[in-house]
């Protein structure tokens, strides 16, 4: 086997070094009751041709091939070849956490530019070196919410994600006299806020919301801070960010949201990147990784990993988190993609994705959909079908392209607004104008 | 100074390298940027700003930036990384170029089952690859890192406590965790709502039943541990005493941190664990990343199986599906289906190894072995007995010469090493702690056995050489207090020609 | 680490078990031993309490930090903080330079001043160290 390099005399050798007969000896401290008695129910081992060619074979069924025009928390975006080349370079992908930072400093200077360049995206003060996706930032979120203010109502907007409400759930459930409280669609797809009283923890809301919808958040905001609680604001399209206003600058005091947009491939949900930032005053209550400034005995500039004394390793039992493993590679990709774009391209891309999907309404306008509101939206929007739209989706899929996502299957978890025939469609700069016309020609072919 | 090691990865080429923003020009890009070939539309000026001022750099800045900055670190592939607890083995470069294919790295992770039928088999697959490797019932790949891992055995285990009280179980609101645990243990058991009871080491470097057998009280909702433990030692009386913990109404979460100890010789179902986390960036060979991103799936017992988080995928003659319907579940744990790009990596792994996997577990506790021997008379060994796949030494023999563990650590570095894990586990005052990995051949490890025979050498004879390293690095030892003391987190990003 | 023989343990100050001093009259502050800030190494940050909050004695009112660890700390006495030395907020590592004088931590107003007498004495703290060793 290609990585194990033992010979038959290198074993016999080191056998006799350590005065064991055989390998199998290695583990006679482990009791009879513990050992294992059958071999492994496990596929032959496969040479590398014929583990490429069965891997192969599930990606061509592996759906990467579909036109996709639904985003619903990942989105494609272009990769310049360039990020995934540089991202593969072995001292950053197998390299371990930067514990050691005199033979780290590579990861640590790329982290800590990631950590600026999303703070300035976000508009907070600091960002911590990443969390597993979206919807974890969105938990850790609330649970730091809680630890600040000492409160223990959780408000969420009912128009974030579904997903990333379902994880909240699940991480508050075994937390002692917690209260999360759902808000409602007001009838314009953005969150009704006048249902907003108690004493709430952290109002927490998703800017483009998951009907594509951009909230404002300076109100929601407004209406935390009146029962003083804090606004955690979120988002799963970064790109949005080119255009509107920095969560930041709407007065968010947590910044949450999913990065997978910017260099990561969809694949298939995972791994992805979450983004977790605040106000400077809250550094002591963020969980996660966070890479500084320091100098060396020699008074070299550097960066070290600090304050970790929030963290597992130290504090044990009483830590913020359990975060140990996070998403450093994903945070470094995403950097690499940030100084490719620049802000300049960023800006320019964000304007395309609103165009094209402006664009793409107008077209559905033209072929009997209806706009759900008029309420301002970005590269995602919902549109009520026309009649016999739900034969026409069925027809394009046996195309390979998926028009839209039926939001009545997602009923349960988006109450309050009329999802019999409502869709969600999203466009990106990775769809052309061609590919566009090609879409709306078939849509209106028909079932 | 004699250099009687030249590696790679250190002396060479140290090249200086600004912040990314100090480079670049304004309207410089480094990527094919899309125009627009239809009407511009713009949005309401009241909710406008300004993007993020990030710098523009061209193509080859960028290229030189992050190539720069890669030499400055140290990967697997770069050398030895005899890290304990983390098992940083070989990266396979197959499973990278598998989980790259279009076909998955293009996925849609909510296209509708038709659409997906090789991605779902993968995820499908795999998790019973897991659950077999080590003797459990069910699996769940939703688990995002091992720490995540934990949380999801851990809400499970309080589910079904949860469960278990409707029809009149006492409540339990208590774990035991032995004091060799990883701080995420004793975290995770607070973040699913447990008050940690501490288990204090036997003298032979194991957990005890009948210290368990004390503490384990009607409050008292199971037993998380870590096998073998933290000192490299299998626990030999654990299937005992899982056997107790489950006739006093708990459960037990095993820490699958170090199953690459015992793949092929351990079966965890037979010893009555009920749920399993497994560390795919260790054990199954994903990169570490710097960090992540791993994977940490969870495989379970019968008893669990209904609350494993949800979706799964489930098998419907030869079709793959959606299963979505679970009242017991714990719900979801992840925006999707976890980190399916691992899993990938993973999966190919286990195809490529097959059987070989339990001799990549024989290997990786003959290698440790190897290196206790070897070393155990210039380091002081403070359990001296068979080691499975890590070996804990202290710097007891050095501290005469005033050379602390840190110390050895950071002249490792010098000699072209990543330094072992120190200062864990906490019950040995100044640890060492050795995991070489099945990946290493013998002439490696024999030099790294000369490496650290000789940082035992020079603590005698020139201690101010370690006190001083490492001198060949990028940057020397760091100021961490003045770090945490005033911490600067973020650069000061000022980009030329912003409005 | 210091060799006991240097350790500054000064004996107008009560001592306790885990290494809290407190003076013996008012104002009675309360601060951690030379033994203590040496073996914790460079503070980087002190947790304080907020003024007027009530400890039992043995009770935890705040944590130092290290680079590496955090430890709590328990009060000798039972009583109300009266003061806190935010000196401490932007120069923790005061408590290393100084721990007896500008390194103080809080001011208590003892609820019971029989307590101070369960305490050690300089000579009896230096002794328990010694058999720790």
């Amino acid at each position: 086997m290609r990585y194990l390099p033992h010979t038959q005399a290198d074993i016999a050798e080191m056998l006799a070094a350590v005065g064991a007969e055989s390998l199998d000896a290695l583990f006679e401290q482990i009791p009879e009751n513990s050992r294992r008695t059958r071999a492994f129910d496990l596929p032959e081992a496969m040479s590398e041709w014929e583990l490429a060619e069965h891997l192969q074979a599930l990606a061509n069924a592996g759906g990467g091939d579909w036109q996709v025009f639904v985003h619903a928390g990942s989105q494609p975006h272009h990769i310049p070849v360039l990020v995934p080349y540089l991202a593969s370079r072995s001292e950053f992908l197998t390299s371990y956490t930067p514990y050691q930072p005199e033979i780290s400093q590579g990861t640590l200077q790329a982290i800590f530019e990631f950590q600026t360049l999303i703070s300035r995206l976000v508009g907070m003060d600091i960002t911590n070196a990443s969390m597993y996706d979206g919807s974890t930032a969105m938990a850790e979120a609330a649970l730091m919410a809680m630890r600040i203010t000492k409160r223990r109502v959780v408000a969420v907007s009912g128009l974030v994600h579904p997903h990333w409400r379902e994880v909240l759930a699940t991480y508050l459930a075994p937390l002692a006299d917690v209260e999360l409280v759902t808000l409602p669609a007001g009838p314009d797809g953005r969150t009704d806020l006048s249902g907003l009283d108690g004493e709430p923890a952290v109002l927490i809301m998703q800017s483009p919301n998951f009907l594509g919808v951009i909230e404002d958040l300076r109100a929601a905001g407004v209406a935390v801070k009146a029962l003083g609680g804090l606004l955690a604001a979120g988002f799963s399209e970064p790109f949005a960010l080119g255009l509107i206003k920095s969560p930041g600058e709407q007065g968010a005091d947590i910044v949450f949201g999913d990065a997978q947009s910017l260099g990561l491939a969809q694949e298939f949900g995972g791994p992805s990147l979450g983004l977790l930032s605040c106000k400077t005053e809250y550094v002591r209550q963020i969980p996660g990784r966070l890479v500084g400034r320091a100098k060396d005995i020699d008074g070299k500039e550097g960066f070290v990993l600090t304050l970790a004394t929030r963290e597992q390793h130290i504090r044990r039992s009483r830590a913020v988190s359990n975060i140990c493993s996070n998403a450093g590679h994903c945070a470094l990709t995403c950097a690499m993609f940030m100084a490719a774009i620049g802000g300049s391209g960023f800006r320019q891309t964000a304007q395309v994705n609103l165009d094209l999907a402006a664009y793409l309404r107008s077209g559905l306008e033209k072929l009997g959909f209806r706009p759900f509101s008029a309420a301002p939206v970005f590269n995602e929007f919902v549109m009520y079908a026309p009649d016999n739209y739900g034969a026409v989706y069925e027809r394009l899929k046996s195309l390979k392209i998926l028009a839209g996502l039926p939001l009545k299957l997602w009923a349960e978890a988006l109450p309050g607004i009329s999802l019999e025939r409502a869709w969600l469609f999203g466009v990106t700069e990775t769809s052309s104008k061609t590919q566009i016309d090609a879409l709306l020609h078939e849509i209106g072919k028909g079932a | 100074m004699t250099r009687k090691f030249t590696p790679a990865g250190t002396g060479g080429l140290v090249l200086e390298e600004k912040l990314l923003w100090e480079k670049g020009r304004k309207g410089r890009s480094a990527m094919s940027l899309v125009k627009s070939e239809v009407p511009v539309t713009a949005l309401p000026e009241e909710i406008c700003g300004n993007g993020p001022d990030w710098p523009d750099l061209s193509e080859q800045e960028v290229a030189r930036h992050y190539t720069r900055l890669s030499t400055w670190n140290f990967g697997v592939d770069t050398g030895m990384y005899p890290l304990g607890s983390c098992t940083m083995k070989y990266n396979p470069k197959i499973n990278e170029a598998m989980a790259a294919l279009p076909g998955f790295a293009k996925a849609h992770p909510l296209l509708p089952a038709e659409a997906c039928q090789g991605s779902m088999r993968l995820i499908y697959e795999l998790e019973r690859f897991l659950a077999e490797i080590v003797g459990l019932k069910a699996a769940s790949l939703q688990p995002a890192a091992g720490a995540h891992g934990e949380l999801c055995g851990m809400l499970m285990i309080a589910a079904w406590h949860r469960n278990n009280e409707k029809s009149g179980a006492p409540r339990k609101t208590k774990v035991l965790i032995p004091d060799t645990a990883h701080g995420t243990n004793p975290a995770t058991a607070t973040m699913s709502g447990f008050t940690e009871v501490k288990v204090p080491l036997g003298p032979k470097g194991y957990i005890e039943l009948a210290q368990i057998e004390r503490l384990m009280q009607d409050d008292v909702a199971g037993l998380m541990v870590t096998n073998p433990n933290t000192l490299g030692l299998f626990e030999q009386e654990l299937a005992d005493i899982i056997a107790m913990v489950h006739e006093r109404g708990g459960l037990v979460y095993a820490d699958g941190a170090n199953l690459n100890a015992v793949m092929g010789y351990v079966d965890l179902g037979r010893m009555g664990v009920d749920v399993v986390h497994y560390n795919l960036h260790k054990t199954m060979s994903t990169p570490h990343g710097g960090g992540g991103p791993g994977a940490g799936p969870v495989a379970v017992s019968a008893t669990l199986e209904p609350f494993l988080p949800g979706p799964r995928v489930i098998k419907n003659g030869d079709r793959y599906e959606w299963q979505t319907d679970l009242p017991l579940s714990i719900g979801r744990l992840h925006s999707f289906h976890g980190q399916f790009g691992v899993a990938v990596k993973a999966y190919s792994y286990i195809l490529s190894m097959g059987q070989d996997l339990k001799k990549a577990s024989a290997l990786a506790v003959l290698n440790a072995n190897y290196i206790k021997e070897k070393l155990k008379g210039a380091f002081d060994l403070p359990f001296d007995q068979p080691c499975m796949h890590e070996c804990v030494f202290t710097d007891a023999k050095q501290r005469a010469n005033k050379v602390s563990t840190l110390d050895i650590a950071k002249r490792l570095i010098d000699l072209g090493y990543h330094p072992p894990t120190v200062y864990f586990p906490l019950v040995v005052n100044s640890a060492i702690m050795v995991e070489p990995t099945e990946t290493e051949s013998k002439e490696d490890l024999d030099a790294f056995i000369a490496a650290m025979l000789e940082v035992a050498r020079e603590a005698e004879e020139t201690p101010e050489t370690l006190h001083a390293a490492p001198t060949l690095t990028k940057v020397r030892r760091m100021d961490e207090t003045t770090a945490a003391r005033k911490p600067v987190l973020t650069g000061d990003m000022k980009v030329e020609g912003k409005q | 680490m210091k060799e006991l023989k240097d350790l500054n343990i000064p004996d107008d100050i009560k001592y306790a078990e885990d290494h809290e001093w407190v003076s013996t009259e008012a104002p009675f502050r309360i601060g951690v031993s030379d033994f203590a800030q040496d073996a914790l190494g460079d503070l980087t940050y002190v947790e304080l309490p907020t003024v007027g909050m009530e400890l039992a004695k043995g009770e935890e009112f705040g944590t130092l930090e290290s680079t590496k660890s955090v430890s709590p700390l328990y009060s000798p006495l039972s009583g109300q903080v009266t003061a806190v030395n935010s000196l401490l907020e932007d120069e923790p590592g005061l408590v290393n330079s100084d721990p007896y004088g500008e390194g103080w931590i809080i001011e208590i107003a003892p609820g019971n001043l029989s307590e101070l007498d369960e305490l050690l004495d300089a000579a009896g703290y230096l002794e328990k160290l010694e058999q720790e060793e």
